[in-house]
């Protein structure tokens, strides 16, 4: 598979949210308004791209060599959550524009699926480093989609007059499953 | 360890049984993490294509959440307030991964079907909820209830949701044939998953005559109050505004 084909895959086909079901929380949470959305989609790319570049080396010249596949889990959420604490302290500190940006939405991505799941997933697919960085900064980018889009639906269900039983969240889930509808259209996209 | 065997003591000598059921009780359906509190959304959204993925991923949590509620309840002395997150992290992932064992020399059908789902066990934030809320104040035998309690509620409600998507999707119910005249296979897709939900909490506020809730994820996470990055993004906006 070319790096372009997983980058499309992973934004559109394979979305993140709308078909892996991976970080609803934020999706549903934080795509209110449009620059929340498009601040934690940003936030979200950048700790997927970044966590894969720190797990994948972890995971092919410590863990796999010494049979400790099966320590995965505990040490790759050790290390998002490390990770993360460290973004936000470096960016604190030395770039205050970006922390002004994306620092607010940084502590909530550690239990964020959506990262966690990109790293694990990277290597059951068996990619490489470069396919890894791809196939996480198409997710990341997919993700921001999906927040992007859906907090313009979400402005116009908030001004729709919905059934008393429905308002909130039931309203919210059946318009995201509406945009779910739309993006099975990718499906089979690549084969 | 003497002052958790004390406290066990204090637990279990006072003569408050009905205050034990209760905390056993509010998890299944008063507080019900899923449909109530709306924690823990991607499993129940990624793995109720089937009832018996809904039951299977529903007991695989409920284990993770007694046995690290146990632990942290009996560790919740020992372990600093400052690090005390990546701390209640290290513990759950220490379960999930013997869960993902379990599952794996056990019933290799369903780990096969939960898949990656297995290890996001981790990050679902009932867990992390319930030892931030409940494990990290109170006893053991109080927590060990609470999670079961609130590990039948997730369960019962995954299979509500899987038996719903299975059947109406394929026409069948645990794989038996249930012979539909039609069938739907959108409900067994991922648009399927956000309608059923959307449908099912939509009617559990109905029949419990409550208001829909308006807030989902953090803002409605149980203890966004004492949550270190709630407060730090929209809490303390909202606050700041008041």
């Amino acid at each position: 598979m070319t790096l372009i084909v997983i980058l499309l895959n992973a934004i559109l086909v394979d979305n993140f949210v709308l078909s892996k079901f991976m970080g609803i929380c934020p999706f549903l949470g934080v795509s209110k308004k449009l620059d929340s959305a498009v601040g934690m989609g940003a936030a979200v790319t950048f700790v997927m791209v970044c966590a894969t570049l720190c797990t994948y080396p972890i995971y092919t010249f410590i863990l796999a060599p010494m049979g400790l596949e099966y320590l995965k889990t505990i040490a790759f959420i050790l290390i998002i959550a490390l990770f993360v604490q460290l973004v936000e302290m470096v960016l604190k500190k030395k770039v205050q524009s970006l922390y002004n940006a994306l620092g607010v939405y940084l502590p909530l991505i550690t239990t964020n699926c959506a990262v966690l799941g990109v790293t694990i997933l990277n290597i059951d697919k068996g990619f490489g480093l470069a396919e890894s960085l791809v196939n996480s900064l198409g997710g990341g980018l997919g993700f921001t989609l999906a927040l992007v889009i859906f907090s313009g639906v979400r402005s116009r269900v908030n001004n729709a007059d919905v059934p008393e039983m429905f308002k909130g969240v039931p309203a919210t889930l059946i318009a995201a499953s509406i945009v779910s509808l739309s993006f099975m259209g990718f499906s089979g996209l690549f084969g | 360890m003497a002052e958790t065997a004390a406290e066990i003591k204090k637990d279990v000598g006072k003569p408050k049984n009905k205050g034990m059921l209760k905390e056993l009780t509010k998890g299944i359906i008063k507080e019900n993490p899923t449909l109530v509190t709306l924690l823990g959304m991607c499993p129940t959204l990624a793995v109720t294509v089937m009832a018996s993925n809904g039951i299977g991923m529903g007991l695989a949590t409920t284990f993770v959440l007694i046995c690290s509620n146990l632990v942290i309840s009996l560790l919740k002395n020992v372990i600093p307030k400052a690090v005390r997150l990546p701390c209640f992290i290290v513990i759950i992932a220490s379960f999930v991964t013997l869960i993902e064992f379990l599952m794996k020399g056990y019933l290799p059908e369903l780990y096969d079907a939960l898949g990656l789902y297995l290890s996001l066990i981790t990050v679902n934030c009932i867990i992390l909820g319930r030892a931030e809320a409940f494990a990290s104040k109170n006893g053991v035998l109080s927590s060990v209830l609470d999670a079961v309690g609130m590990g039948l509620g997730f369960t019962l409600a995954l299979f509500a949701m899987g038996s719903i998507r299975e059947i109406i999707g394929t026409g069948k119910w645990f794989g038996i044939d249930l012979h539909l005249p039609v069938t739907m296979t959108l409900f067994i897709m991922s648009a399927g998953g956000f309608f059923t939900l959307g449908v099912i909490i939509a009617l559990v506020n109905k029949i419990a005559g409550r208001k829909a809730p308006a807030e989902v994820g953090c803002a409605a996470c149980p203890n966004a109050e004492n949550c270190p990055s709630y407060n730090k993004t929209e809490g303390k906006k909202e606050a700041e505004a008041e």
